[in-house]
Formats: C-alpha cells, sequence, structure tokens
C-alpha cells in the first residue's frame, strides 16, 4: 500500500517529463524510476521548488534553468581508465580482433563528459591502431561534449587516472599525454584527431553508422528495461557481426532481449561479441 | 509504536545499513536468519571503493539463505539477501528489482545508505522494515527518516550495543525509530520472525 503523497508524486515526475519531452525534446520518460527520484528531489531543493509541478513550472517557462537540470541529470563524472580491467581486456582480447580490420569504427555511446573515449583513443595509439580508427562519442548534453572535446582534466584526479592507467596495461606514462595548465591538464590534441563527438540519444535516435566496438558503460544503469532493449537493441544493429559490446561491470544483458544476439567475451569485465546477423 | 511484526502479512522487504563494525555485526545477523526467512534483505555496508567486494561470498557462508551482490535491475527475489557493489548506490527500482546508479557519493559513501531506504520507501512504504547498524558516519539518518515518513518500520541497533555508536546515536537523534535494540535482540526477532 503505498501512501497518497508519493503516488502523487510519482504521478507528478511524470507530467514534468512528459512536458520536457514536448517542450525541448529530451525524453526521459523511460529512465529509471528511483534515480528519476532521487534527483527530481534534489533539483526541487537546489532550484528552490516546493513542488514538482512547480519545478515543471518553471522548467517550461525558463530554458536557462532546463539546461542547468540537463547537466544535473545527465553528467556523470567518470575516470579515465574506470576499471581498469576492463581495458586491460580490450587490449588482450579485442584489440588483436580489430586489428584484422583496415579501417575500424569505434562507439562510446553516452560519453558524457569524455573520460572513457580519451582512454580508448590512449589504448588504440598504443596499439597502433589510431590512426586507422574512428571513434564516435556521442551523449544527449552538448555540454558535456564541448567538455569531452575539450580534453581538459581536474589535476586533482590525475593521480587516481595515472594509476589506472597503469593497472590497465598503459605502455607509457600517462604524463607522456598531458600538459599542465593551471589547475588541469589538458590531453594531446592529437589523440582526438580522429574522434567525432556528436549529440545522439538512445532514446530516440537511431543507428548512425556500422561499428566493429561499441563501448556504453554506467549509462543503461539510468534506463528502464524497455529503454535498455531499444539501446541494446541499436548496438546490436549498428555491431558487425562479431563486433563487440562493453558495458559496465554490474550491468548485464541476461536480463533482456536481446540476450541471445550476443556471447560473453571476457565475462567479468561484460565485454561481449555480437553472435547474430 | 509497533513493537512487534506479522512478518508473513506486514513486510515486503527488509533495507539494512551499516558502516564501522559491519561485517561482524552482518555476519550474526544473516546467521540469524531461518533457512524459511520470507522478506528480501537488501543491504548496504559501506565499502571501500576501489576493489572487488567478497563480502557476499565471505557473509553467505555464515547464512541460511542465497546471499549476492547486485547487479543493474537484479530481481529481488523472496528469501534471499541482495549487496550493493562496491562504487555504486543501490536503489529500490520497483518491487521487483533493484538499480545502480553512480549519482556523487553521499558523504563520502557509494554505495550509501541514504538512497537505499529512501528509495525502499518510495516504493514498499509501510510495508518496509529498515534496519540501522554500527558505523562512524552519519549516513543513514535522512534514510531513516524517508523510511518513518512513509510509514515503515525503523530498528536501529542500541548505540552502546554497537561498535561504532556514531551512526545509530545519529539516527535516533535525527529520525527516531520504532525499536531500539541490540543486535542479539534484532537477531532474536530475526529468528523468532516476531
Amino acid at each position: 500500500m503505498r501512501d497518497q503523497e508519493a503516488e502523487l508524486r510519482d504521478l507528478e515526475i511524470r507530467l514534468l517529463l512528459e512536458a520536457v519531452y514536448l517542450r525541448y525534446h529530451y525524453d526521459f520518460r523511460d529512465y529509471a524510476t528511483a534515480s528519476l527520484r532521487r534527483r527530481m528531489t534534489q533539483a526541487m531543493m537546489k532550484f528552490g521548488c516546493a513542488r514538482i509541478s512547480d519545478l515543471q513550472h518553471r522548467l517550461l517557462h525558463e530554458p536557462a534553468l532546463f539546461s542547468q537540470m540537463l547537466q544535473y541529470f545527465t553528467v556523470q563524472v567518470s575516470e579515465m581508465f574506470r576499471d581498469p580491467g576492463y581495458f586491460l581486456a580490450l587490449r588482450q582480447h579485442v584489440i588483436p580482433v580489430l586489428r584484422t580490420y583496415p579501417s575500424i569504427k569505434l562507439w562510446v555511446a553516452g560519453c558524457s563528459s569524455g573520460e572513457e573515449v580519451w582512454s580508448l583513443a590512449i589504448l588504440l595509439h598504443e596499439e597502433g591502431l589510431l590512426e586507422r580508427s574512428l571513434i564516435y562519442a556521442t551523449d544527449i548534453n552538448t555540454e558535456a561534449l564541448k567538455a569531452a572535446a575539450g580534453g581538459r582534466f581536474d589535476v586533482a584526479n590525475v593521480a587516481g587516472y595515472s594509476k589506472n592507467y597503469q593497472a590497465s596495461g598503459g605502455k607509457a606514462s600517462l604524463g607522456d599525454y598531458y600538459t599542465s595548465a593551471y589547475d588541469g591538464v589538458i590531453f594531446d590534441r592529437s589523440l582526438k584527431k580522429n574522434i567525432v563527438f556528436a549529440d545522439h540519444s538512445l532514446s530516440t535516435d537511431s543507428v548512425f553508422s556500422e561499428v566493429q566496438l561499441v563501448s556504453c558503460r554506467n549509462v543503461l544503469i539510468y534506463f528502464n528495461r524497455a529503454l535498455q532493449d531499444r539501446a541494446v537493441g541499436l548496438f546490436r544493429d549498428a555491431l558487425v557481426r562479431g563486433g563487440f559490446l562493453g558495458l559496465g561491470n554490474k550491468e548485464s544483458l541476461q536480463f533482456g532481449t536481446h540476450a541471445d544476439a550476443f556471447e560473453p567475451v571476457v565475462r567479468e569485465q561484460r565485454i561481449y561479441r555480437k553472435i547474430a546477423p | 509504536m509497533k513493537p512487534s511484526l506479522d512478518w508473513q502479512h506486514d513486510i515486503d522487504a527488509i533495507v539494512v545499513g551499516a558502516s564501522a563494525g559491519g561485517v561482524t555485526a552482518l555476519r550474526e545477523l544473516l546467521g540469524a536468519l531461518p533457512a524459511d526467512f520470507r522478506p528480501p534483505m537488501l543491504i548496504v555496508l559501506h565499502l571501500p571503493r576501489h576493489r572487488p567486494s567478497t563480502i557476499a561470498e565471505v557473509l553467505g557462508a555464515y547464512c541460511a539463505l542465497p546471499v549476492y551482490e547486485a547487479c543493474d535491475k537484479q530481481r529481488i527475489e523472496r528469501g534471499s539477501v541482495m549487496f550493493a557493489p562496491p562504487d555504486y548506490h543501490m536503489l529500490v527500482e520497483d518491487e521487483a528489482s533493484v538499480a545502480l546508479s553512480l549519482d556523487e557519493p553521499v558523504l563520502f559513501s557509494r554505495p550509501a545508505i541514504d538512497p537505499l531506504f529512501s528509495s525502499a520507501a518510495a516504493v514498499f512504504s509501510n510495508r518496509l522494515l529498515a534496519i540501522l547498524l554500527t558505523g562512524a558516519s552519519t549516513d543513514g539518518s535522512n534514510g531513516l527518516a524517508a523510511v518513518r515518513r512513509a510509514g515503515g518500520t525503523a530498528w536501529v541497533q542500541a548505540p552502546e550495543d554497537a561498535t561504532a555508536s556514531m551512526m545509530p546515536a545519529a539516527a535516533l537523534a535525527y529520525a527516531g525509530a520504532e525499536a531500539v535494540l541490540t543486535l542479539e535482540e534484532i537477531c532474536q526477532r530475526m529468528r523468532n520472525r516476531a
């Protein structure tokens, strides 16, 4: 038995998401409910709204507030080489296959502020594949894309990134790839020569290219099952037969409808391979 | 006050939060669960963020029920115990599943107790039991308040009985509880389901 207040709040959240969709064409309607409730509550406090309906009213009438809210909703601060074991597994099990293609296309879906894209570019560079690779880095948040393209990260985090990088099988020193600038570090421009940063929504857009690897880590956790199925369906359609899909290490294909289209390559690192046509 | 609970009908889920001293306390708690214990138990234990956790296997050895670490959208099964994985918040998505999140740490912790308790309160309202154990943190206070606001039942380990008293004491001061119990009393209630 849920109390009426909780029912009302959920109703207000649904209305707000509908309003955001109609007004701004961002579709959060199939985002995971628990996370949405939590962020809505935080947003109400942050923007001084007593009710979700008040927040909805302001969002409809103040586009600037919406863009603040979008940062709030979608920006996930990640780490470079987060879960080093994942990148090590890419080096050991995926790179040897990618090497057999004359040109390689990769898709980092939901790249947010870009930590993973830059990590992948470094990995490809060290494997001698960056020159013939094209990385699509996509996100719904254009501000995050801008930040990602800037390749500038907080100096306070760099020690942790270096440690991750070493543990991921890095062949040099992470310091070889960046220069310091005030309280940040800026990664070598030449690494992003073959990265295309683009606005793309896993909720509403379709497949835009054929690729050999999709890396989409800790993005699906924010989706409900229906939207997870949609996103994984896009990945399946985008991947060549035998192409690879990498997920976050607590994400799984087993609860979704496309489980049969993939087989695990490195199960504990959530790296899969497309087997269906 | 709700001194006793009719387990079969009143409780659909139990959420548990623990921090410093939590491994020992949880070993006792899980050891007390009878094999026919039905309500699913969801647990946040504060963990180091950057290494894989073996807590589910370690404590599983002391428990008559299956104990596992959650994946995203993992099903909530009756008669089982689920731990939040290191470096993710674990939220109750609906009555049948959990969802993980990489939202900011709460009070330096990820997983944190507040997001689990609050999200569980939103889904299970008055059919939820929340148990807050030992810890040197103030995590859990907000979550426990949310549980009680939604009509759920809060049990807090008596601060003087806890290895680290800060977390239960802070929650009692902030949110209050239906019962303040020693770990042994909590375990006894589990054994008796009363």
